[in-house]
């Protein structure tokens, strides 16, 4: 083993820009996959007919496949369709398909988790459906969604890891790159990489225990 | 439209990858319940050193991707000169990153059998480990079938992972298949029905039993 070597200047900073680019794609993956994730969550929670169904069943699909299958998909697959994509979009498709199917289920159960007689009772006063869900519903499930969405995101940031067979220059990608120089480096190399998923992922778990007390 | 000549020409193929796929996931299934139990009970014995580990083991993996865990079975132990075929090596990965996650389901399932069970069933003469064993775990594992089998389905997802390592699973035969046959999109789409026999049996399995434990409560 050769912590020395592994440990370089040049090395580190390789690594340090490609967890850069991690955390770019899990950002923006996270920010996409939210939003499509609360459009599919409230057309399920509102049950309109045939939407609600096709949804359900589109969900339920991605939700029950491999990420690894969804980003081989992406990559490999819908050029042969005429989609040619590159690394990095077919890897934010692949990362926004899977989570916003995760998200969307979060967000329903959130919808679900508010007492039904706040609708009546806005109803009531004279709200139409779309303010009752947007000015009363969606800001209290909201509150209630934020712990395990921070679950999710840290899911997600790990699942960027994936994208190594497609060989996006993400964190994994480099940490091999650096590791096909030398035996020596394998161990140290995984150690730190190791490390530097952790603390971002820690740290994102504790703030969202936090969250959860604040909310008890 | 899909080509299905693809799936009946290949069909041995989808099978063998089949076959190791659920293979990988049986043996890591029994390996990370047998795990996961005993980092619970280290999570919550009254002993502050084996606490200690338990979460310690439980924070790490939990917070790491599963690729970098099966990555250090596949490349890191070479470098310590033990040598592991792929298959085992990703099974391996799979056990020990799967372990974290039971834990922590049988730690809340442990947890949420009142105090009194255990404090009775230690008046009454048993010792912590009988106590453990005769009367919370048989209570707690009511609880705890839901969500195992929310991480049971996630297991059978996460074992694509041994494709990356060429671990001999569906995902390697697919790519074995579509680089044979030139053929990428269908090659894929039956993969995917691979997967769905056996993740969605089990998702619908999980809903019941969820609903059945709500409507208990």
């Amino acid at each position: 083993m050769d912590f020395i070597g592994a440990y370089s200047p040049i090395h580190l900073k390789f690594l340090l820009e490609g967890f850069l680019v991690t955390l770019e794609v899990a950002f923006i993956s996270i920010v996409l996959s939210f939003a499509i994730g609360i459009v599919i969550g409230v057309l399920r929670y509102a049950r309109i007919p045939v939407v609600a169904q096709v949804l359900a069943v589109g969900v339920e699909t991605i939700r029950n496949l491999p990420l690894l299958l969804i980003i081989f998909f992406t990559y490999f697959a819908l050029p042969e369709v005429g989609l040619k994509l590159d690394k990095l979009y077919a890897a934010i498709l692949a990362l926004v398909i899977f989570e916003s199917a995760m998200l969307s289920e979060i967000v329903r159960s959130g919808l679900n988790s508010i007492e039904k007689g706040q609708i009546e009772a806005a109803r009531a006063s004279g709200l139409t459906y779309i303010q009752t869900m947007w000015y009363i519903i969606l800001p209290q499930a909201l509150r209630r969604m934020v712990p395990p969405i921070v679950s999710q995101f840290i899911s997600l940031l790990k699942d960027t890891s994936l994208a190594v067979v497609i060989a996006l220059p993400e964190l994994m990608n480099h940490a091999q790159i650096i590791n096909g120089r030398n035996v020596n480096y394998v161990i140290p190399i995984f150690l730190l990489v190791a490390l530097m998923y952790f603390t971002v992922n820690y740290s994102l778990s504790l703030v969202s225990k936090r969250l959860e007390n604040k909310q008890l | 439209m899909l080509d299905f000549s693809i799936i009946v020409e290949h069909w041995d193929m989808y099978m063998q990858g089949f076959g190791n796929t659920v293979k990988a996931i049986k043996l890591a299934l029994l390996g990370s319940l047998l795990i996961g139990i005993v980092i619970a009970v280290f999570r919550i014995a009254p002993v502050r050193l084996f606490n200690w580990l338990g979460a310690a083991y439980v924070e790490f993996i939990r917070n790491i991707p599963l690729i970098l865990v099966v990555f250090i079975f596949f490349f890191g132990f070479p470098a310590l000169g033990v040598r592991l075929d792929s298959f085992t090596a990703g099974t391996l990965g799979l056990t020990v990153y799967t372990a974290a996650f039971i834990a922590e389901v049988i730690r809340a399932g442990i947890l949420s059998v009142p105090k009194g069970q255990m404090e009775a069933a230690r008046s009454s003469g048993l010792t912590y480990l009988q106590a453990m064993r005769y009367i919370i775990l048989p209570q707690a594992i009511k609880l705890v079938i839901p969500p195992l089998g929310n991480q049971f389905i996630n297991l059978v997802k996460n074992s694509s992972v041994l494709g990356v390592i060429a671990g001999l699973d569906l995902m390697y035969f697919g790519d074995l298949i579509s680089s044979e046959t030139f053929v990428t999109f269908d090659v894929y789409i039956f993969v995917a029905v691979f997967y769905l026999v056996l993740t969605v049996p089990l998702s619908l399995g999980v809903g019941f039993l969820e609903r059945r434990l709500a409507r208990r409560r």
